[in-house]
């Protein structure tokens, strides 16, 4: 079977004081190949922690993480990942920086070349390649972060809040970009979300996470994302499930919240 | 009371040179560009750009005062200077039985630096006889002496007279003035007084202006400078001088990064590394390197392995600590990145590590070179052959106070130029600093 399976992570973290502090409890997920999975949930319910342990930055206490049936020991090139920003290398350009991958596994640049093309090509930076990437705005620097993950052509790739960044219409261009680049490679994608719509629109499955501890609260089976490829969002927006939707899950990330400020009033 | 005058010029100049050039040089203080359009530039230190004419009046300003305070050839306005030329004062001599007889001494007052000086035919000045006078009539006689500029003279008045002091010949008055041992009276060309045992003195009248042994003129020091060109100080140009001390610190700088920045990475990267370096590197730091110099001296002489030793010991710890500070500025998601995209733990010294540290790296360059530049002439004036610290040291010890000012100068010039240079390399090296 191919795909990745999280299989029955806990993690718990000690505190030199003495406590701890239970991140995540017997979360199991499986992933199939080419699913587009967006996960939500109020701070410090695990997600970053989850993702960090998928890209294999962190060793669960229990459980493991397999991929194509293999277990994850460490980080690799066939998990890709996208972060938030400040993850591109300064001191290289454009096309050095999404080439990167590549060169680590010694292909050389005639090898590289075509792909490294293509891929400025499909995020709209053939023009800037030789730019220097603190040249170039927010939202091109994320293409650039997308484009050197896809260079490397990894199996999954993790998306850490990669658009929380940027500004709304950036932001829409962007959700727009992930869904065409999903839909054209194939590729698996988890996506770390703070917005609610960004969860609806780049989640075919989308993961709504509780805290204390971190655990999958519900789950649910979007069609909105296949809407969306190649479409204008904001039609899908209009769709008559969405609204619903929105307000069914934002409702049950207030009630967390609330939960929280209550807990933490109570020890206070 | 001259230093309280030469502040109250120097502030002086500041305000009133503000208001002058405001009025004559009107587009420098114009705002440039964006800053135009601001309306508030108070507090808001973006807007505030370095105003040059400012900085043209503030060279001249000091440039101006050191040539109005010294006996400088040069045409601007001076302050009163010392006398010099001929003077004359009449003395009353008074015998045991009441008779007084007058005569006069005749002071020549000659330039104290007239040693230094070369007249027409190149050769050097010498000192001047006593002006010629005739001894006159009476029991005193005239007398005639030389003095130096901002010097002083006892005028043994008896030494031609009829009657000694030791036979009952005393002074009684200056200039018809009468006076008492230990009194002075003031005239425009000095001041003319009796020691306590009555001997008359001459001091001339200084001025507001310094001797040449205490700040010689600029044009002095331009000479100075051209002959240290050309015939050199204790056995070395003045290049030779520049070109020994530069080489010290660049060499004593290299190889304090060469070994520095390996150590800073190791210890920004494994425990062991920082646990076996931590407390040799906390504690050296805080120790100047001019504390060094007695024990380096004792190792290894007054050679060149030592300048090189202590220097690279006083940049080591520098680049040290700014290679750890740089391997720990590398943001974790940018190293998370690398090995994402597959890069081995050597790829990911080499490819992310290595040019994320750089801004560090040189910024605790420019602060190891400013450092190293002040050590090499801290340790020449210690004990050196030659370099700049040694000429100065030397020319200190015979009083050739021109030849200090122009070590002061080169050394102040070189840092300046090591400074600018640094910043330029990083800014061509290093572009995307500050921008991330």
């Amino acid at each position: 079977m191919s795909g990745l399976l999280i299989n029955d992570i806990s993690m718990r973290f000690d505190l030199p004081n003495g406590g701890h502090v239970q991140a995540l409890k017997n979360v199991t997920l499986d992933i199939k190949s080419g699913e587009l999975m967006s996960v939500l949930g109020p701070s410090g319910c695990g997600k970053t922690t989850l993702l960090n342990i998928v890209a294999g930055f962190l060793a669960p206490t229990e459980g493991n993480i397999q991929l194509n049936e293999e277990v994850v020991h460490g980080p690799g090139p066939e998990r890709g990942m996208v972060f938030q920003q400040g993850a591109l290398f300064e001191w290289m350009s454009v096309r050095d920086n999404v080439s990167f991958g590549p060169d680590m596994k010694g292909m050389s640049r005639a090898e590289s070349k075509e792909k490294v093309e293509h891929l400025l090509d499909v995020v709209g930076l053939q023009d800037f390649k030789e730019k220097a990437v603190y040249e170039l705005s927010g939202g091109m620097q994320q293409r650039v972060a997308l484009a050197r993950c896809l260079a490397n052509d990894p199996d999954v790739i993790l998306m850490d809040e990669p658009l929380g960044a940027l500004d709304a219409l950036t932001r829409e261009k962007m959700q727009s970009l992930v869904l065409d680049l999903w839909k054209d490679t194939g590729k698996t994608i988890i996506l770390i979300t703070h917005s609610v719509e960004e969860a609806l629109l780049l989640g075919e499955r989308l993961l709504v996470m509780a805290p204390r501890p971190g655990r999958v609260h519900k789950e649910y089976r979007l069609p909105f994302a296949d809407m969306g490829v190649g479409n204008d969002l904001r039609e899908v927006k209009k769709h008559k499930d969405y609204a619903p939707t929105r307000e069914e899950i934002l409702e049950m990330i207030w009630n967390m919240e609330e939960e929280i400020m209550g807990r933490t009033e109570e020890n206070a | 009371m001259t230093g309280l005058l030469v502040l109250a010029l120097y502030v002086g100049a500041f305000f009133g040179s503000f208001f002058i050039a405001k009025a004559v040089f009107k587009s420098a203080f114009e705002k440039k560009g964006f800053n135009k359009l601001k309306t508030v530039t108070f507090g808001d230190e973006s807007a505030i750009t370095a105003n040059r004419v400012a900085s043209v009046i503030s060279v001249i300003t000091v440039f101006w005062l050191w040539v109005a305070f010294t006996n400088s050839a040069i045409p601007l306005l001076k302050f009163p200077g010392p006398f010099s030329g001929d003077m004359t004062f009449t003395y009353t001599a008074q015998l045991e039985d009441g008779t007084t007889d007058d005569a006069t001494v005749t002071m020549r007052v000659y330039r104290e630096d007239i040693q230094q000086t070369i007249d027409d035919e190149g050769n050097p000045g010498r000192e001047p006889d006593p002006a010629e006078v005739e001894l006159g009539d009476g029991f005193a006689k005239n007398d005639s002496l030389t003095v130096a500029r901002y010097s002083f003279k006892v005028v043994n008045v008896w030494a031609n007279d009829e009657v000694s002091k030791r036979d009952g010949s005393t002074v009684v008055a200056i200039n018809g003035q009468p006076i008492a041992p230990g009194e002075s009276i003031r005239v425009d060309e000095g001041t003319i007084g009796l020691t306590d045992k009555g001997t008359p003195t001459f001091e001339p009248a200084v001025g507001l202006r310094m001797a040449r042994l205490y700040l010689p003129a600029p044009e002095v020091v331009f000479q100075r400078f051209i002959w240290l060109n050309q015939e050199g100080y204790q056995g070395y140009t003045l290049l030779e001088h520049t070109w020994f001390s530069l080489k010290r610190v660049v060499l004593g700088f290299l190889i304090g990064a060469v070994v520095g920045v390996p150590i800073g990475y190791a210890m920004g990267l494994t425990g062991w590394a920082r646990g076996w370096f931590d407390p040799i590197v906390e504690f050296m730091r805080p120790i100047p390197p001019l504390a060094l110099i007695p024990l380096i001296i004792i190792w290894f002489g007054i050679g060149e392995v030592g300048k090189v030793v202590l220097l690279f010991l006083a940049a080591l710890w520098i680049m040290i600590i700014a290679a750890r500070s740089g391997v720990s500025g590398v943001a974790i998601s940018k190293v998370h990145a690398a090995y994402s995209l597959g890069a081995s733990k050597w790829q990911i010294l080499s490819k992310v590590i290595v040019p994320n540290s750089l801004p560090d790296i040189f910024t605790g360059a420019r602060v190891a070179m400013g450092v190293c530049w002040g050590t090499v002439v801290a340790a020449e004036l210690v004990a050196a052959n030659v370099g700049l610290g040694k000429m100065i040291v030397t020319a200190s010890k015979f009083q050739l106070t021109d030849i200090i000012i122009v070590g002061i100068i080169i050394i102040g010039v070189i840092g300046f130029a090591i400074e600018v240079g640094m910043r330029s390399l990083e800014n061509w090296l290093i572009p995307w600093k500050g921008k991330v």
